[in-house]
């Protein structure tokens, strides 16, 4: 069974309605206890990478976070707090892929980048499987991941950014994929079937 | 490339989609859940639904709606209409919206826009202006386009963005429900003033008003309403004529 992991941050029920509409079964915890019998993780995210950050330290969860074995998908903000640092509020994120979150620059495009993206894939990755390269993915965020050699798909606003990280059992996506249509969907049942 | 975006706006009165004019002569437009699933299945970037029930018991039968269609659709959808505290937002948030769009509420009290995007983050707080002109300005209108402020609205726009908005949607209510095209100088104007994403609303008849919605208003969405509601415009029709214009879209 897929376990959500619940932070009190935001988007856990659209997460759960896309994996109703793939017809998977999930729990929904904030227990170690109970995650850890999870064959998979989701880490859902919106909002800001402090406050993700202080709530699963409230939940105890962040040394527990660092250790899974299990395919581990981080959302969003999910996927910010997989690096090591945010310079949103200057925060120690999980540290378990390398590299640190920085803010778009609001002089050289609107921030947040907020709308439909395309991303190009970099490194293959079962996540993308049957996904065409420059898909569309629905993207809301002020700050951004930088591309390093754990960078599946990279998207472009202002520069380029990681729009998709893979690093061992650990997966990241920037976009919001449970928003994202059907490709959204595709990427998710990767992600179940696949990863 | 980051898209620009089509966001049909559904507006919900007891539970039912309807359409007027200029905010008057409302007319049934159909089952907001049908529309929306159609919608999003025609290529739909994001949704926008407002409630304009009066009653309590048409702000409850909303909610059950806002259920429904957050199961229905795989696309972000925004809810507005007589958002007025932090509860009304969580609620609507928890029942599957992705941002909530404020209006009358942070005219009155522009310290719960900042209250409101503290809370759940500016990326689900969009600020709706319905805007008038007047004087070779344009003045802040307020209560669904009932009231008259003195305020005016690129000194509000400004303000909205330092206080903490994600998003604006400029309602003129001059083009609004006239079909002749949307403001383009006002929405020229904000989008030179704010740095945040501008959707266009207001105005929209055909797909020529679309483009220039976005080309000559710079607006980075636009929404319309009644061109899909009576489908004489296509989604399909609207992408692949602006895609043909050098605009990029999803497609």
């Amino acid at each position: 069974m897929i376990g959500i992991i619940d932070y009190g941050a935001g988007n856990i029920r659209s997460v759960g309605n896309a994996l109703d509409r793939l017809g998977v079964e999930y729990f929904i915890s904030s227990a170690i206890s109970e995650l850890e019998r999870a064959e998979k993780l989701i880490l859902p995210g919106v909002g800001e990478a402090r406050s993700a950050m202080e709530s699963l330290d409230r939940s105890g969860l962040i040394a527990w976070l660092k250790t899974v074995q299990v395919p581990f998908l981080g959302i969003c903000i999910g996927m910010q707090i997989l690096f090591e640092h945010s310079s949103e509020r200057d925060t120690k994120c999980l540290g378990v892929v390398p590299g640190s979150i920085r803010r778009f620059s609001a002089s050289q495009t609107k921030v947040p980048h907020m709308g439909w993206n395309q991303v190009t894939l970099a490194n293959e990755s079962n996540l993308f499987q049957g996904i065409r390269s420059d898909e569309f993915f629905y993207f809301v965020h002020s700050y951004f991941a930088p591309v390093t050699e754990h960078t599946i798909g990279v998207t472009a606003y202002g520069g380029s950014f990681s729009a998709a990280v893979q690093k061992g059992n650990y997966y990241g996506v920037q976009f919001h994929a449970e928003k994202s249509g059907n490709a959204g969907l595709q990427l998710l049942k990767n992600f179940i079937q696949r990863c | 490339m980051l898209t620009k975006r089509i966001i049909p706006c559904l507006d919900v009165k007891d539970g039912r989609t309807v359409k007027g004019t200029k905010f008057r002569n409302l007319r049934d437009a159909g089952d907001p859940v049908e529309l929306a699933a159609r919608y999003s299945d025609e290529g739909a970037d994001e949704l926008v639904f407002l409630d304009i029930s009066a009653s309590r018991e048409g702000r409850k039968t909303f909610l059950s709606v806002v259920e429904r269609i957050a199961k229905a659709i795989q696309i972000p959808f925004t809810v507005g209409g007589g958002i007025g505290a932090l509860d009304d937002i969580l609620r609507v948030l928890d029942a599957g919206a992705d941002k909530v769009s404020l209006n009358t509420a942070v005219v009155l009290r522009p310290e719960f826009l900042r209250e409101a995007s503290l809370a759940v983050g500016s990326q689900s707080i969009v600020v709706a202006i319905d805007a008038k002109r007047e004087n070779g300005g344009w003045n802040v209108w307020i209560k669904g386009g009932a009231e008259r402020t003195s305020l005016d609205v690129l000194t509000w726009a400004t303000r909205t963005a330092n206080l903490g908005a994600g998003e604006l949607l400029v309602t003129s209510m001059d083009t609004d429900g006239t079909r002749t095209g949307y403001d383009l100088d006002l929405l020229r104007t904000i989008s030179d003033l704010v740095r945040i994403p501008l959707i266009a609303s207001g105005g929209a008849g055909t797909k020529e008003h679309i483009k220039q919605a976005i080309v000559d208003g710079k607006a980075d969405a636009v929404l319309a309403a009644s061109i899909f509601h009576y489908q004489e415009i296509s989604l399909s029709d609207i992408k692949r004529y602006l895609h043909e214009n050098n605009i990029p879209v999803r497609v």
